[in-house]
């Protein structure tokens, strides 16, 4: 077969790609196969460690809650060398554009939801805004802009008790788009600083002068300007800078809920870092199928509308995502994992994958693979599944992302691990 | 009675009847519109709607639309006629909701019933759209056609009366086209009945572009393939994205016929333009129920693809040398739907004498025809924009693209000239170019 790599990661998320800059650092020849773009599209941009365990939290220092966490657990499997080692090489990946890694600490960033989330590290766009900071805060959202309602976050985030000033007010953006205009639209305003309308500034020639000129006599007094996440794509530090600069106070986003142009922005980093690693990608047809040999697999198939694709390599990773990357897929006979048909130990009777409380404790949300201490996915016996397939990320069982806010660090752990083993046996 | 007041807990409940709620209808899209959870990537993707204030993006277009006709009698909103046909969107849905699917249907469906059939635009648009007609008679005069194409008088006559913008320069047609070369050559020089693959031209490298073809004959011939170039029309992309579905059927009916003949011939089908490819692949079985469209969609390759699959390539390049200028790639929107993005920059990274830099994934902005339309010209150059300053920033003078209205796009906006793929790994591959 022609297309031949050492080490095949299948599955493009934060997992996947940790994973093949891992293995593609050990010499090896690596491929990243991915079905989609992936779903750090969805993603706020923010990356945690770990948040609460059970209903301690919001944790101050992540690795002090690793103990309390069950044994199972993604994080105990590989231990906090391999994490610290994750996060590492996201510093690397990312550089300047993401804070954070001065510290153990958890940070609190606001979300456009009004919420805190404690995490690990943010975009540098969102480091103006830590909630630990005092400084009082003024939030600017936009009519038309369905996704984020400034008073509503700001009576929000006061009512969570944040230890500042904080108030919300709705603007009319300084150019007239419709009426649920896309984000890109108003990030591609400011990017590109395009001229306002007439009615709606008419003094000045672009949207961030415009813009800066609408948000200033709503100061009173703020110290800082908080904007939904779309100050500007390609161009977020020039113009975050710009306007920062015209109202003399800092300028911050917050997190957002999909779509979200910090998780487009975090994964356009990682691809960078992936060319730079000489990793090989094809993205844009799912893995369906595979051929093993001795307990060993020697080839997946990617599949176009029936045509069937092989890809073969000595060393394998999977890391397709869980329940929201179809990593892990459900019906009515029972939860599997698609790809290798790894077993995903779930309750027979349907009912009692989900509690009823939504916010309650939800079996469903631990479902995934069990991995072995090398990270091999096992089988209902405990056997290896393959003795050259690792798993990494939301595919693996024992977390619970949504609760723990740990999904980020997880990916990053274990993707490291996964690939640096995988390469290691090349 | 409403869910809520059955009772989850008995498991008889869990007898399952699917119902077939639209029966009678020729394509039912409910499961598409019924996989979309409104996340919005798609929307983020579209490089129409970060452009264009008029613009709803793709959720709106597919999954939305869709579910607002079957409240009623409602006429399909005439935005659909702004969607390019770049199908970034279907690569964006985490759902694999069909989105390009859904908005082909809803534009054909907005021609057939809601289009004046004697406006300017429709008559405009099916000009366009039916590109292999004006390029068959223009192709017998090419020397003709290629002076009055870009007559400036005549262009603006052209704008005004028809809306063609006349800000683009035509493309030149060849001499000779390729199939006048294939015939004059005596046809394949290769026999080999256990390698064979049948030549999808299409269009444009017939009649403006063979020296993309030659390259191809002479790389497959290279690695001892018998070529075939069965009779074809159009594969459809104009035609879609225009909603001529009734044009676009027609053509398809032959080239499946043919395609699918040569295939019960042992071969395999390749395209050298990554829309053609797209069209026979995706398109094809998606919109018409032809006999044996989908052994054609199942054995349909892109050119480079299909070496990469079957032939040790990389190890040929690693071997080569070639003497070219660096190189600019853009992925075409349709390259990345088959998952070929990536292949000419990670398989010419390891050819000596030529440096080939992908400047990222943004869209060229023409699609086919949308840019060549007065109305969408200016739109098309802002989503070109960000491709055009990737160029000039990086080191190469020269560009790269397999879909050649790109290649039209990118030498538009910033002089350089193109270069196929597949001219590169001739020049690699083969001393020679001589028929």
């Amino acid at each position: 077969m022609a297309i031949r790599e050492d080490v095949l990661v299948v599955g493009g998320g934060l997992a996947g790609m940790s994973a093949a800059l891992s293995a593609a650092e050990t010499g090896a020849t690596v491929r990243l196969l991915s079905h989609k773009k992936s779903t750090l599209r969805h993603a706020s941009g923010l990356v945690d460690c770990l948040g609460y365990t059970g209903d301690d939290g919001p944790l101050a220092d992540p690795y002090t809650g690793l103990s309390d966490l069950p044994n199972e657990h993604p994080y105990r499997v590989v231990g906090e060398s391999a994490i610290r080692e994750g996060f590492d090489r996201f510093d690397g990946v990312v550089g300047d554009s993401y804070r954070g890694g001065h510290t153990d600490a958890n940070a609190l960033v606001p979300t456009q939801a009004g919420t805190i989330k404690p995490t690990a590290r943010y975009p540098a766009s969102m480091a103006a805004g830590l909630a630990s900071d005092a400084r009082s805060t003024l939030l600017v959202g936009f009519e038309g802009l369905s996704d984020f309602d400034a008073p509503l976050a700001a009576d929000r985030l006061a009512a969570a008790g944040v230890p500042f000033d904080v108030r919300g007010v709705t603007l009319r953006f300084p150019k007239e788009f419709r009426a649920d205009a896309k984000l890109t639209r108003y990030a591609r305003a400011l990017d590109r600083d395009e001229e306002p309308d007439r009615d709606r500034a008419p003094r000045f020639d672009g949207v961030r002068r415009a813009l800066a000129e609408l948000v200033r006599p709503k100061l009173d007094g703020a110290e800082r300007v908080g904007f939904p996440s779309l100050v500007g794509d390609d161009e977020n530090d020039v113009v975050r800078e710009d306007l920062a600069n015209r109202l003399d106070v800092p300028v911050f986003e917050l997190a957002a809920s999909p779509p979200s142009l910090p998780g487009v922005r975090l994964e356009s980093l990682f691809l960078a870092a992936l060319d730079e690693a000489g990793v090989r990608r094809t993205t844009g047809n799912p893995v369906v199928d595979y051929e093993s040999e001795d307990g060993a697999l020697t080839t997946v198939y990617t599949d176009k509308n029936g045509q069937r694709v092989p890809y073969g390599a000595d060393q394998f990773v999977l890391a397709t995502g869980g329940l929201v990357g179809k990593g892990i897929g459900s019906s009515r006979d029972g939860v599997r994992e698609p790809v290798f048909d790894c077993h995903i130990p779930h309750p027979e009777d349907r009912y009692d994958w989900s509690a009823t409380d939504a916010f309650g404790d939800q079996p469903f949300a631990r479902f995934g693979v069990v991995p072995d201490d090398d990270l091999r996915p096992l089988d209902a016996a405990g056997d290896v599944e393959f003795s050259n397939l690792r798993a990494a990320g939301s595919v693996l069982g024992g977390a619970d992302f949504a609760a723990q806010k740990c999904g980020s660090g997880v990916s990053l752990a274990t993707g490291h691990v996964a690939g640096e083993r995988a390469g290691a046996l090349i | 009675m409403s869910d809520a007041d059955t009772t989850p807990t008995d498991a008889s409940t869990d007898s399952f009847e699917p119902v077939d709620v639209f029966s009678g209808e020729p394509m039912d899209l409910r499961p598409g519109a019924d996989d979309c959870y409104k996340c919005t990537t798609c929307d983020t993707s579209c490089p129409v709607a970060e452009v264009d204030d008029d613009f709803p993006g793709p959720k709106f277009q597919g999954p939305e639309q869709w579910r607002l006709k079957r409240k009623g009698d409602d006429d399909i909103d005439p935005s659909i006629n702004s969607c390019s046909n770049c199908m970034r969107c279907d690569n964006a849905c985490p759902s694999s909701v069909p989105l390009s699917q859904m908005h082909n249907e809803a534009r054909g469906a907005f021609v057939e019933r809601q289009m004046e059939k004697l406006s300017t635009e429709y008559v405009r648009n099916r000009i366009l759209a039916n590109y292999r007609t004006s390029a068959w008679f223009a192709s017998k005069v090419p020397q003709i056609a290629n002076f009055a194409m870009n007559f400036g008088p005549a262009r603006w006559v052209m704008e005004k009366t028809l809306g063609v913008t006349a800000e683009r320069e035509f493309p030149a047609f060849a001499q000779q086209t390729f199939r006048e070369w294939w015939a004059e050559r005596g046809g394949a020089h290769v026999e080999n009945p256990d390698k064979r693959v049948a030549y999808f031209h299409g269009c444009y490298s017939n009649y403006n572009t063979p020296e993309v073809a030659k390259a191809m004959v002479h790389v497959y011939e290279h690695f001892d393939y018998e070529i075939l170039v069965p009779p074809q029309k159009c594969s459809g992309t104009p035609m879609f994205a225009n909603g001529m579905l009734t044009d676009a059927r027609r053509h398809a009916r032959t080239n499946v016929e043919e395609l699918a003949a040569a295939i019960n011939d042992g071969a395999d089908v390749i395209a050298s333009c990554t829309s053609c490819s797209m069209a026979l692949r995706q398109e094809y079985p998606e919109l018409f129920d032809i006999t044996d469209i989908e052994t054609v969609a199942q054995h349909t390759y892109e050119g480079l693809e299909y070496l990469r699959i079957n032939e040790d390539l990389r190890g040929a390049v690693e071997e080569s040398e070639v003497d070219m200028p660096d190189m600019a790639y853009h992925a075409p929107c349709h390259a990345r739907n088959q998952g070929l993005d990536r292949q000419a920059v990670e398989l010419f990274r390891d050819l000596d004498g030529v440096d080939v830099e992908d400047v990222g994934p943004s869209c060229s902005g023409i699609s086919g025809t949308y840019g060549w339309k007065e109305e969408k010209y200016d739109k098309s150059m802002q989503i070109g924009e960000e491709m055009f300053e990737h160029m000039e920033a990086g080191a190469g003078e020269e560009g790269m693209t397999e879909c050649p209205t790109c290649a039209m796009q990118m030498e538009h906006g910033t002089g350089y000239e193109i270069t196929h793929p597949l001219e590169v790994l001739q020049e690699a591959l083969t001393e020679t170019s001589a028929a």
